[in-house]
């Protein structure tokens, strides 16, 4: 508890007051991080956009059916607890059949190789989410500067009304302790404990860091393009240009920011 | 006034004793829960309210069902509620209790409560709800205890109470509106997005409420003699029988749109409840059971004879209350998140430990309901014995001394 209000303080610091946040940082965390300069250093220059997006590429992304790699690093790096059950599951990114993905799309005869595909999912980061609507304490917020769907652990009363009103199955409650189920704990991000909910950032703390998020970085197909919207040049911005791109239950009005390119 | 709670007979004290061993055992499986978190109830990822939440949805309607007996007695000077309202009330402060209880255990964290009024959230319908809530259960407290004190005195109670009164009744209708809205806002769920909700949460909450109500008043005649007075029960049946009609109409106006409009995310939800859905089927026998009950209780009601008889009536009054509770406190709830948003059909069954904290919190209901009942009825004795004309109870005896 103590520690992780701590780490909290310095992921809060760190977002909030960027270089000023450093003298925090390196005070609170002689115990938990051996002083990288390296990292450091970087965070003096934080990724920024106006508008956090991700496309997908399915052609690169269903090379290796089996690939679970953005899964396993968005674990590592978030000390996901893996309980063995569905009932308890925590998952921030994960994948699932085209068909559950895409469950309103209802066409019996899509091309075989999507069909029968598995695709990752995660937090849409939506433009409008419902999540941050119904929270009765603002322990989930969007993120003005950025887009990105916040969750503050340390003021969720677990009332799961978000994942009641998340249309896309992207929050997960720890129904248990998740620490003892934590197959190796990484000192450089925070544990939850229970009661909770939670669910993908964006890695929110990474990009303060100048670091893309781990699951891009551990793609070895390039199939996950990070950038900002709001940026004509970016990558993501130009390959939503180019290629045809669908959505999660874009009729819900929530505008997802998580891009799937067929 | 409240220390007449604390004068009863043998039976009075062993009903409370045996009130207060049900609530233990609810604290010991609550701390249970508490120490290794909401991992010990059936809820899961899927299907992330359960038998909490559905029993507060149920229990908002008893608690606003009380402005059945309030608005015909103040309103429309009904003068035969007189000697119920106060029991109406008092079941709409317990209701709240126990409301209140039912939420403060489905919560992960339940000691930040506050960060609910510390970062107080006007966009989220639990803001509203909690403050619909909590205003009622004062405007309640303050009305029972005023008109009940002036009864107790033989005064009329005073005038400055009576806007508080009517208050009361539009309070008591928002409080199940906004409880509805809870659900009927959601996009992700479309079994619950539907306008009709709120009404129909209304229409079942005053057919299962006054039939509570009913039958709490026939127990109270064989218990205690006092009598609610033939004339307030036979209009409760009647409004029992309208509320009902028109949740039952309310029901097949949903279950229409939803089979003949045949959009899957609406029709899946029906077809899981009443027929099963990809081979799971838990809520199927109940749901056929609360339909049936439903049409049994609308021909014991519509019958005028049947309604009058004071046997037929109290079957009929069970059956509505069973029809409702399965309908409200096992369907409702959990069908909203089966199947998920990702069509997946997971089921939800409550544990050992859910049902035990849930008969802890109603066994606190009752609790309160009896103290307060015992309050009243103790002031009723003194000031209207005409009302104990059957006198074949007992245990109020001592009271007087």
């Amino acid at each position: 508890m103590c520690v992780d209000r701590r780490k909290f303080l310095q992921l809060a610091g760190l977002t909030a007051l960027g270089v000023a946040a450093q003298p925090i940082r390196l005070l609170g965390q002689e115990d938990s991080l051996p002083a990288d300069t390296s990292l450091i250093g970087r965070e003096e220059h934080p990724l920024t956009a106006k508008r956090w997006a991700m496309a997908i590429d399915l052609r690169k992304c269903l090379k290796d059916e089996g690939c679970n790699d953005c899964v396993v690093a968005c674990n590592k790096t978030h000390n996901i607890p893996q309980f063995g059950n569905r009932k308890d599951e925590v998952k921030w990114i994960w994948k699932e059949h085209f068909e559950s993905a895409f469950v309103d799309q209802e066409n019996d005869f899509v091309e075989e190789t999507v069909k029968h595909s598995n695709l990752p999912l995660f937090c849409n980061h939506c433009d409008n989410p419902p999540c941050v609507r119904v929270c009765p304490t603002q322990a989930t917020w969007k993120r003005e500067e950025d887009g990105i769907v916040m969750m503050d652990w340390h003021r969720c009363i677990g009332c799961r009304y978000c994942m009641a009103a998340c249309p896309y199955g992207s929050r997960s409650f720890n129904w248990r302790n998740p620490r003892p189920f934590i197959e190796k704990i990484n000192p450089d991000f925070p544990t939850r404990m229970r009661g909770v909910v939670e669910k993908c950032t964006f890695c929110q703390k990474r990009l303060s860091e100048g670091l893309l998020p781990a699951c891009v970085v551990a793609c070895k197909e390039k199939a996950m393009i990070f950038g900002d919207l709001e940026d004509p040049e970016s990558d993501v911005r130009k390959l939503l240009q180019e290629r045809f791109s669908i959505r999660r239950k874009p009729v819900l009005g929530t505008q997802p920011e998580i891009y799937y390119l067929v | 006034m409240i220390e007449k709670a604390l004068h009863g007979d043998k039976r009075y004290w062993t009903w409370v004793t045996f009130l207060i061993l049900v609530m233990g055992v609810g604290v010991l499986a609550y701390l249970k829960q508490f120490n290794e978190g909401l991992g010990v109830t059936g809820m899961s990822r899927d299907v992330t309210w359960g038998l909490y939440i559905a029993q507060f949805t149920f229990m908002v309607g008893v608690a606003a069902s009380a402005v059945m007996v309030v608005l015909p007695y103040y309103l429309h000077n009904f003068k035969e509620f007189g000697r119920i309202t106060i029991l109406g009330e008092f079941l709409a402060i317990a209701s709240v209790i126990m409301c209140m209880t039912f939420i403060f255990v489905d919560m992960g964290q339940p000691f930040r409560i506050v960060n609910v009024f510390i970062y107080a959230t006007p966009h989220s319908m639990m803001f509203w709800d909690t403050i619909a809530l909590g205003g009622y259960l004062v405007l309640n407290i303050l009305i029972s205890r005023v008109t009940l004190d002036a009864e107790r005195k033989s005064i009329a109670p005073p005038g400055w109470i009576k806007p508080f009164i009517i208050l009361s009744i539009p309070w008591a209708i928002s409080i199940h509106t906004v409880t509805a809205f809870l659900y009927a806002g959601l996009a992700a769920r479309p079994f619950w997005m539907t306008a009709i909700l709120a009404p129909r949460f209304l229409a079942s909450a005053f057919a299962s409420g006054p039939a509570l109500l009913i039958l709490v008043c026939l127990l109270i005649r064989r218990l205690t003699g006092f009598d609610a007075g033939e004339k307030a029960i036979n209009k409760l049946a009647v409004i029992v029988t309208y509320a009902m009609s028109i949740n039952v109409f309310f029901v097949l106006m949903e279950v229409f749109t939803a089979v003949y409009s045949s959009m899957p995310e609406h029709t899946s939800h029906f077809e899981y409840l009443f027929f099963g859905l990809n081979g799971k089927n838990a809520l199927v026998p109940w749901m056929w059971a609360s339909e049936i009950l439903a049409a049994l209780t609308l021909i014991l009601l519509l019958n005028p004879k049947t309604r009058r008889r004071t046997n037929t009536l109290a079957v009929a009054c069970v059956a509505v209350f069973a029809s409702i509770w399965i309908d409200k406190g096992m369907g409702m709830v959990v069908t909203g998140f089966i199947p998920n948003p990702l069509g997946q059909v997971m089921e939800y069954t409550p544990t050992f430990i859910e049902i035990l904290i849930t008969l802890g919190v109603y066994a606190m209901g009752i609790l309160i309901v009896t103290g307060l009942y015992k309050v009243a009825l103790s002031v009723k004795k003194t000031q209207h014995p005409e009302a104990w004309k059957r006198s074949v109870g007992t245990d109020l005896e001592q009271v007087e001394a």
